[in-house]
């Protein structure tokens, strides 16, 4: 309860769309406040050494960054309550600097927390069933899904409950908090991945056996950083009922012979490239049928009440056309363009799917001032159900808006510089905090993206231009996705100035794949010019209404490589 | 070193042998897991053995070994390397009942875990104890009282609360 937000009590978290704590959540994550604060007093007096104190800090979220404390707050499955995001703009006035960052992995950053306050946030995120628990460190991290859930009408099922089951089975694990490294689950239930399920240490998609039964398959060892690699299929199908043992065998495979000697080579990523598929296979497979399979024997019926809290919210009964949404169009061109940029095809008739963009042209993406988390908090409740979603393209989603709304929304959303009609598109590049931040950067990412947005300006060239993933990371370590970039950027040092490896190619969906290198690095101050190089060459080439993407694939890379070494010659020294 | 056992620093009454001592025929005695086979042989029915092992040893060298050894201490090198709770869980799957000690750079901070992962006893250097003396530890056994996972001893299962609430 905060003096910012006197209606409180009036406003429960949603029921029917999002898992609500019971008193046992609620005692567990009080419990791990006061465990936390209790750590930091040790520390204060010495009792924990700077190097014991550190694995108990990451796991409650708290990295030591360039200039200071960096705070991770978990957003499971990305899915937030308008009272909760009230309540994020609550703490970053509070405690920081009146704005948070979205990051790729659908959490919450602040950057620029004390120590000594650290604590007291973490109750305040309490107060709205919300915690920083692993958010960091070698262990389980906080499981992410498509920011769809629920929506989409490519869906088997909705992957929250899932991903749900795993975060309480994952929190404070006796077994599996100190791992040879972090370990990151995604889940979907669509037929299209929009959660990159393939970059991830496990990615679980739901399916459907032939008989009809739901299921996982269960894929291993994918994950960026300075050695991408594409999960593998471990298991084709796996029953639910088999879900937490199956994955237990893993983690206990994954923790007695992942790497130890070699923190770059920890990844369960390595292990599964070294010791090859099929032994990893086997190995956990074999640990699967030594387990005692008893402590699991409730799993479905818990994995029920989980989902219960999931089902659909009660829609009203509309028409799949709204007469008043094609008169809009008619009649205002920009949110004829809003609408067909960032509004996605809902499930129910009558309802849509908006994306509230992060990335305004020359902004920080995914950065989100505290006031602008108040407007989306109140417009979630008066158009869409008290519900946000976070997206790991750094953007909000809006997941139930009335089709009637969407103009009144958009007219809100436009007064609050909340607008851009650019979701999938050039200028939405996903990008890092970079050397502005980050103590392991070795180049600035921030700068770049925002020249690149400013560069591609115009919209209507972006809309030209089509879907196009730029992903900028400012260090090997690839927290920009830039290995799944159609158009990737690395920031590296070279001889004390930065430089920027270009990749082209990248695809973080079930038809994963890594970027290739175009050429030697190009400076900052080249590279909106390169990618503008690039663009224009695929526009030359494109046929019909293909993507970036498809065109690279069809003509090929080396066609582009031709191109850079072309527009090399002329003095862009790429 | 320090040993620890629910909550309270307590003697130790077994001796670690080191390699170059000579076996006694009698008493509580901890020998290497080179020596394992030998001290098997050697030891009389009144004695008691223990073994110390390495934490990437595989479960299935001490599984018929394991009706003959009263206790097994698993070397935690530094407190960051969580391989020794994974064997712990094994061990105790394998069927060993007899005490099972951590021994190495463990904090205080994780004592639940080693309890969850089937550890009676905590074993640490004289310089951490010092820094996390007794309080530290008995504060620590009681951080926790809930806990999500199944199967693993320490705190209370919210699974079997939320059954037993729900009946």
């Amino acid at each position: 309860m905060t003096a910012h937000d006197p209606v409180l009590p009036s406003r429960p978290n949603a029921g029917g769309t999002t898992y609500v704590y019971d008193q046992f959540d609620a005692a567990f994550v009080r419990e791990r406040v006061a465990e936390f604060r209790e750590q930091v007093e040790r520390r204060l007096a010495g009792a924990l050494t700077e190097d014991e104190f550190r694995p108990f800090r990451l796991m409650n979220g708290l990295y030591l960054q360039l200039h200071a404390y960096m705070l991770r707050i978990a957003i499971p499955y990305g899915t937030l309550t308008a009272r909760q995001l009230r309540q994020l703009a609550y703490i970053a006035d509070q405690w920081d600097q009146g704005y948070g960052h979205f990051t790729t992995r659908q959490n919450l950053q602040y950057n620029w927390p004390k120590l000594v306050d650290v604590p007291d946030i973490l109750d305040a995120l309490a107060d709205v069933d919300m915690h920083a628990i692993q958010t960091s460190g070698n262990c389980i991290r906080n499981i992410t899904a498509d920011h769809f859930a629920g929506v989409a009408a490519d869906e088997i099922e909705d992957p929250r409950p899932t991903a749900e089951f795993l975060r309480q089975w994952s929190s404070a694990h006796s077994e599996f908090s100190f791992l040879p490294r972090k370990f990151k689950f995604a889940v979907t239930g669509a037929e299209h991945d929009r959660a990159a399920i393939m970059v991830h240490d496990i990615g679980l998609r739901i399916v459907k056996s032939p008989a009809g039964e739901i299921g996982y398959q269960v894929a291993v060892g994918g994950g960026l950083g300075r050695s991408p690699f594409i999960c593998k299929v471990v298991r084709e199908f796996l029953p639910r009922a088999d879900l937490l043992a199956y994955l237990e065998a893993i983690m206990r495979t994954y923790n007695r012979f992942g790497r130890r000697d070699n923190k770059f080579k920890a990844r369960i990523k390595i292990l599964v490239h070294e010791r090859g598929l099929d032994e990893i296979r086997e190995a956990v497979e074999a640990e699967f049928a030594a387990m005692d399979r008893a402590p699991f024997a409730y799993d479905t019926q818990e994995f029920v009440r989980i989902a219960a809290f999931f089902a659909p919210p009660s829609y009203a009964k509309l028409p799949a056309r709204s007469a008043s949404l094609e008169t809009a169009k008619l009649e205002n061109r920009d949110f004829a363009d809003f609408v067909s940029v960032n509004v996605a095809e809902h499930k129910i008739d009558g309802y849509a799917i908006v994306t509230v963009s992060l990335k305004p042209i020359g902004g920080i993406p995914g950065d989100a001032a505290s006031h602008q988390m108040r407007v989306l908090a109140d417009l979630a409740e008066k158009f869409g159900l008290g519900e946000l979603r976070v997206s790991h393209a750094q953007n909000i989603i809006l997941p139930h808006v009335k089709k009637d709304d969407l103009f009144a929304l958009w007219r809100a959303l436009d007064t609050a510089g909340l607008a851009t009609a650019n979701a999938g598109l050039v200028s939405d590049i996903i990008s890092c905090p970079g050397l502005d931040y980050c103590s392991l950067a070795t180049a600035r990412s921030i700068p770049i993206a925002q020249a690149i947005s400013r560069r591609f300006a115009d919209l209507e060239r972006q809309r030209r231009i089509g879907e196009l993933g730029v992903k900028i990371s400012g260090c090997v370590n690839a927290c920009g996705h830039h290995h799944v970039g159609a158009i990737g950027i690395l920031g590296l040092e070279k001889k004390g100035a930065e430089s920027y490896q270009i990749t082209l190619g990248g695809d973080p969906t079930f038809e994963a794949s890594i970027g290739e290198l175009l050429g030697p690095g190009v400076s900052a101050e080249q590279v909106p010019e390169v990618i503008e190089h690039i663009v224009e060459f695929y526009l030359a080439e494109r046929q019909g209404d293909e993507r970036f993407i498809d065109t690279w694939r069809r003509i090929g890379h080396q066609r582009f490589k031709e191109l850079a070494w072309r527009e090399g010659e002329d003095g862009s020294d790429i | 070193m320090a040993l620890i056992s629910e909550g309270a620093f307590v003697e130790d009454s077994w001796r670690r042998l080191a390699d170059e001592e000579a076996l006694p025929k009698s008493g509580k005695i901890i020998v290497s897991l080179s020596r394992l086979h030998a001290a098997l042989q050697w030891l009389g029915a009144g004695s008691a053995l223990g073994v110390f092992v390495p934490n990437t040893t595989d479960p299935a060298a001490l599984v018929g070994a394991l009706p003959r050894l009263s206790l097994i201490a698993i070397a935690f090198p530094a407190f960051a390397d969580g391989r020794g709770f994974s064997l712990a869980r094994l061990l105790r799957r394998a069927g060993f009942t007899g005490e099972l000690r951590a021994s190495g750079r463990i904090v205080a901070d994780q004592y639940l875990h080693a309890v969850g992962c089937g550890f009676d006893r905590i074993e640490i250097p004289d310089d951490l104890a010092e820094r996390q003396g007794e309080a530290q530890w008995r504060a620590a056994l009681h951080a926790r009282s809930l806990s999500y996972q199944r199967g693993y001893g320490a705190g209370g299962s919210i699974l079997e609360q939320r059954r037993r609430g729900a009946k």
